[in-house]
């Protein structure tokens, strides 16, 4: 009965989120975003709406939404870290950062804490190549990263 | 007879009038402007490599192997994406690109299985070819990397996933994909369906079909795809398990009235694959699941190969010989009218069958029987098709071919479902409104034509089944009263005193909108915006189906949209034109064989002299100059005792004709009915004489589709049952004493030239030369007629009638509130007969009621109950599928499975001019069930004791 119940107030949610931005011109990234804003993730129950709305099949739906990686399937964590993992970061020790900060926060990329505090994500350039190694959190993109400010982030992360 | 190999020209044709000439490798060659160098450069036979690019779809430039030089521009452009340009000069082979294709190729290698077998490949496909073609010989990646190939040596290997094989009919593996898109786009532009896509990004992109598997997901299983992988990823089961085919033979599917074309792919006698033929003028190398697949039914253990006789229907079969089979029904057809006098006896002629074959037995009928009591399953469909296009334009026929859609700017469906009865034709349809073509659907269901993916309809008008002449109507008022309509024309080509008439009666208040709307349910607003598009949109056309034709107004119906189409002057040219979606493979040519009770083959009236003077002379017997009996006036004429005996080719007419009960009576009072079918059908229970059938594949002949166009059918193998429709009737002919000697079909195709001034020209070998032709096929149009009354209507001046809207006497009340109508499903055919026994069923395995959730709810209904069905005529019970496709008031199910019984419901009011029943309407009232109704029960128990074949006893040890 709940999981009915969530899955027609997802339905409903999304068309209102649909309705908002359906006269945009290519409005199928928009309300994505907008869907991702609303749960905090792009629910598999949502993609039929869409489809329907925009009269576009649930295949073609599909076929966008797993292209970006920013569309989530799952809930992500309370905080969200990505790490760049592109080939300027590397050359300045982004390969031991990232084993540091895997460690730190006891969970791999794509991978989520248990108690739900972090997701950890990698991430291909995040245009600082000039301040690498580079990563952003919950948003906010860190430069001239170290060990140092590594375990600071893994603190405030924690607290 | 060797496999036929189609040529790919990798692009589509160019359609420009500017020529443009280049040289390609030295040799000069002259295109149209807008051609890709890589169609170019096949014109004159040289085949540049490729892998996404196929003529079937639009270039898309994605595998790189196709890759060219031209002298003065840098690099190496793909060919498929770089249109050609006057003067410029390519080269396709140099050290160069030779080595830059070897590198592309190595890079797929590398991720790809290696070896032939059933788990990897066979070693045949075009990836295949083009490995070999480009000279590669190692790989130097190896295959241990990161890949898609192998299920993980010990570990996991998280970027292979597992065959596919969900779908019956076709497996995907994801191993063997290469994600070029082919299948992808073949599902957005040859099929317009959707159904697949590329998931994900980089080396973990794929093809898959949604978020599901493609079972599960929007697939039709029309078969584009597969026809489109260049790879083994996707691939026909059945090539899977007999490996490649080795011949192939050109034929026409039999299912639906669209007459696709197909290579009947074999090795020696055996099927392995249909495969439609691009060359195929009504398809252009296109299928639906039907014809690409549904073919399992013609070697089902349910197929009857011996004949049999018994004595009452209550007794089991007893299997005989061919002889004693025709000598049986010879002495009891005798005996009949010796007894009960020369018009006891009749036939009825199968759409099923060839032009041959229905010719045959309508001259069995005429010539043998000595009287005009032929009718075939066209009296249940189309009829009214036939009478009011004869009345306004002077043929019994739709006006345009096939390819006219692509130059048509409105599209008006009436009563039709294209996406599930006449698939192929859908796909061309939608491909021209993706174009920006406009849509009006007149329907009463929401049916996918009016909004699914891509597509949309400018004006749905969902209007009460019975309202189609009032609504047909009042689009005139608006046209008439507006001013919209063309004068010039008009003028010009029809009768202008009939037209004042016509347009006075249109513009009278009760024919407005407003008033019909109110009637039909229908916004006036909605009528008018459809009246003024279809009227000034450019290029209208109206297709229409059985939702038009059976009503008791159907003919009326029929007149009516002949006269709008007039009266917008839309007739005559490409993009125009009524055209009736035919139903059956190949009604129209039933229809023009002559097997209406009335007329000759060439629809030439019994009672003309001349006409019968022809045939009299041909065949030295006097015709009879009186129109024989319909089907419902047989069944009558049983009832009453004065008719005893039937030869039915072909057709399941207590299954598909109105009003079961009576049909039943009328079979079961009757003394012999001889039954002619692939299976022991529902008619077969009340049969005397079984004589088993044989299939499309088993014999030569011409089918003629919705078009018009005769197209070849042609033998593959040998008939499981001895012999071919044709041979089974001259026999049972020769044995009731004609003098009938016709060695091979041609030869009855010759006689029909000879006596009906449309088919002239046609014979095989004139086909065989042709490929099709659509007739009129005579001295005055030697290549066929595309499009009909060009310059002027068939009959002279087009003939403008008025048509007075007459509510069926068939009316909801309190007992009967509800409106049933009645269609099909996209994978299911007809009554079901031939895709019941195959691997359709996986889609569609009972027939459901569809109700609308106001009037379930009011009923206590939930998704999926079991529902009583009851009408003035009969109940029975199916299941219930709750939806809003239906509007309230009205409720829909399909007819494909024997056990619903469908036709029990119906009633026997019929079409004023030609008897064709009323389907579409029937008052009903729904009520919850918990099983089958008695009839039900009483019926699969006489099913089941009359289907008793006594085995010949074996000889005891």
């Amino acid at each position: 009965m709940t999981m009915q119940q969530a899955s027609t107030q997802i339905a409903a949610r999304t068309a209102a989120i649909i309705a908002e931005h359906q006269g945009l011109e290519g409005p199928l990234l928009p309300i994505l975003h907008g869907i991702q804003d609303e749960f905090g993730f792009v629910p598999q129950d949502a993609l039929p709406v869409i489809a329907d709305a925009l009269n576009i099949s649930n295949a073609e739906v599909h076929g966008v939404v797993t292209f970006y990686h920013d569309y989530r399937r799952a809930p992500a964590g309370r905080h969200v870290v990505k790490l760049c993992r592109a080939e300027a970061c590397q050359s300045m020790g982004g390969d031991a950062l990232a084993a540091k900060l895997q460690a730190l926060l006891g969970i791999g990329f794509h991978e989520t804490s248990a108690d739900g505090a972090v997701t950890l994500e990698p991430v291909y350039c995040l245009g600082l190549c000039a301040c690498a190694p580079s990563a952003m959190v919950d948003g906010e993109v860190i430069g001239r990263l170290d060990a140092e400010r590594i375990e600071e982030i893994a603190a405030e992360i924690r607290a | 007879m060797g496999l036929i190999h189609e040529t790919d020209y990798g692009t589509p044709a160019a359609k420009s009038d500017k020529q443009v000439t280049l040289t390609i490798d030295g040799r000069s060659v002259t295109v149209p402007e807008g051609t890709s160098i890589m169609r170019a450069a096949m014109e004159i036979g040289t085949e540049i490599p490729k892998l996404c690019a196929t003529d079937m779809l639009d270039s898309f430039g994605s595998c790189r192997v196709c890759l060219v030089e031209i002298d003065g521009r840098g690099g190496t452009p793909a060919s498929c994406t770089t249109p050609v340009a006057e003067g410029i000069s390519v080269r396709t082979q140099s050290d160069r690109l030779s080595a830059i294709r070897r590198g592309v190729m190595e890079l797929y290698v590398s991720d790809h299985p290696l070896g032939w077998d059933a788990n990897s490949g066979l070693g045949g496909s075009e990836f295949d070819a083009v490995v070999k073609s480009v000279g590669l010989t190692e790989n130097r990646y190896g295959t241990d990397g990161r890949n898609h190939v192998a299920p993980g040596n010990g570990s996991l290997n998280i970027d292979y996933i597992a065959r596919d094989t969900s779908n019956p009919y076709f497996a995907y593996d994801p191993a063997q994909c290469i994600v070029c898109s082919r299948c992808v786009r073949a599902c957005e532009e040859v099929q317009g369906t959707f159904a697949l896509t590329v998931e994900g990004r980089g080396f973990e992109s794929r093809i898959a079909a949604g978020p599901t598997n493609f079972l599960e997901s929007e697939c039709v299983s029309c078969g584009a795809c597969v026809q489109a992988c260049p790879t083994d990823a996707l691939r026909e089961k059945s090539v899977l398990a007999m490996g490649m085919p080795t011949s192939s033979v050109v034929t026409t599917c039999a299912y639906c009235g669209v007459g696709c074309s197909f290579k009947a792919e074999m090795q020696g006698e055996e099927l392995v694959r249909m495969v439609p033929w691009k060359d195929g003028k009504a398809n252009r190398g296109h299928s639906c699941v039907k014809g690409r697949f549904a073919y399992g039914y013609s070697s089902h253990k349910d197929r009857i190969l011996n004949p049999m006789v018994r004595d009452k229907i209550t007794d089991p079969w007893r299997e005989v010989t061919w002889d004693e089979a025709f000598a049986h029904i010879t002495k009891e057809f005798r005996r009949i009218q010796y007894q009960y006098g020369k018009g006891a006896i009749g036939g009825i002629t199968s759409s099923r069958c060839t032009n041959e074959e229905t010719y045959l037995v309508q001259k069995l009928v005429r010539q043998g029987f000595g009287n005009n009591n032929v009718d075939t399953c066209a009296r249940v469909c189309h009829s009214p098709t036939g009478y009011g296009l004869g009345q306004t334009y002077g043929t019994s026929a739709g006006t345009q071919d096939f390819d006219s859609v692509e130059a048509t700017d409105v599209v008006m469906i009436i009563g039709a479902n294209p996406t599930d009865g006449h698939p192929v034709f859908a796909s061309r349809l939608k491909k021209r409104l993706r174009q920006g073509a406009k849509l009006i659907v007149l329907d009463p269901r929401r049916t996918d034509i009016v909004r699914s993916a891509h597509v949309e309809a400018q004006h749905h008008l969902p209007l009460k089944p019975g309202t189609n002449v009032a609504m047909l109507t009042a689009l005139a008022h608006v046209i008439v009263t507006e001013g919209l309509f063309d004068e010039a024309f008009i003028r010009e080509r029809c009768d202008w005193s009939e037209f004042e008439d016509w347009a006075a009666f249109v513009a009278e208040p009760q024919n407005s909108p407003e008033v019909v709307g109110a009637l039909a349910g229908v916004e006036p607003e909605e009528i008018r915006g459809a009246a003024r598009l279809y009227a000034t949109g450019g290029n209208g056309a109206i297709y229409y189906g059985l939702g038009v034709t059976e009503h008791s107004q159907g003919s009326t119906t029929v007149m009516a949209i002949a006269n709008l189409a007039m009266a917008t002057g839309n007739i005559g040219r490409p993009g125009v034109g009524v055209n009736p979606l035919r139903g059956q493979n190949n009604v129209q040519g039933a229809c023009d064989m002559g097997s209406f009770p009335h007329e000759l083959p060439g629809y030439r009236h019994i009672s003309g002299d001349a006409v019968r003077d022809i045939y009299e002379s041909l065949w030295s017997t006097k015709l009879d100059n009186e129109p024989g009996l319909r089907i419902p006036n047989m069944l009558d004429a049983a009832v009453e005792g004065t008719f005893m005996g039937i030869y039915i080719q072909g057709e399941d007419i207590l299954q598909s004709d109105p009003d079961t009960r009576h049909v039943s009576a009328g079979l079961a009072a009757m003394e012999c009915v001889v039954v002619h079918d692939l299976f022991l059908n529902e008619t077969a229970n009340y049969a005397h004489v079984f004589l088993p059938g044989s299939t499309f594949l088993e014999k030569d002949g011409t089918f003629t589709n919705a078009e018009r166009r005769i197209n070849r059918v042609r033998k593959v193998m040998a008939p499981r049952n001895g012999l071919a429709d044709w041979e089974v009737t001259q026999k049972l002919a020769q044995a009731m004493g004609l003098d009938w000697n016709y060695a091979h079909p041609s030869a009855i195709m010759d006689e029909i030239a000879k006596t009906t001034p449309s088919f002239q020209l046609v014979s095989y070998d004139y086909l065989d030369k042709m490929g099709s032709v659509q007739w009129p096929c005579n001295e005055k149009s030697p290549l066929g007629t595309p499009i009909m009354h060009i310059d002027g209507f068939v009959r002279g001046k087009g003939k403008f009638i008025r048509t007075e809207y007459v509510a069926t006497d068939e009316k909801t009340g309190p007992r009967f509130p509800l409106l049933l109508t009645t269609g099909r499903i996209l994978s299911q055919y007809n009554v079901g007969a031939q895709t019941r026994r195959t691997d359709n069923v996986v889609w569609h395995d009972e027939d459901r009621l569809e109700i609308h959730p106001h009037d379930a709810e009011q009923r206590g209904l939930r998704d999926g109950d079991w529902v009583r069905l009851a009408s003035r005529a009969g109940e029975t019970t199916l299941r219930s599928l709750i939806t809003e496709r239906v509007a309230p008031g009205v409720v829909y199910t399909t007819f494909h499975h024997p056990n619903t019984q469908a036709n029990v419901i119906t009633t026997d009011f019929s079409d004023w001019a030609t008897n064709c029943p009323e389907y579409k309407v029937t008052a009903v009232q729904v009520t919850p069930s918990n099983g089958p109704s008695d009839w039900q029960v009483d019926y699969q128990d006489q099913a089941r004791q009359s289907r008793r074949i006594a085995r010949r006893l074996e000889a005891a040890e």
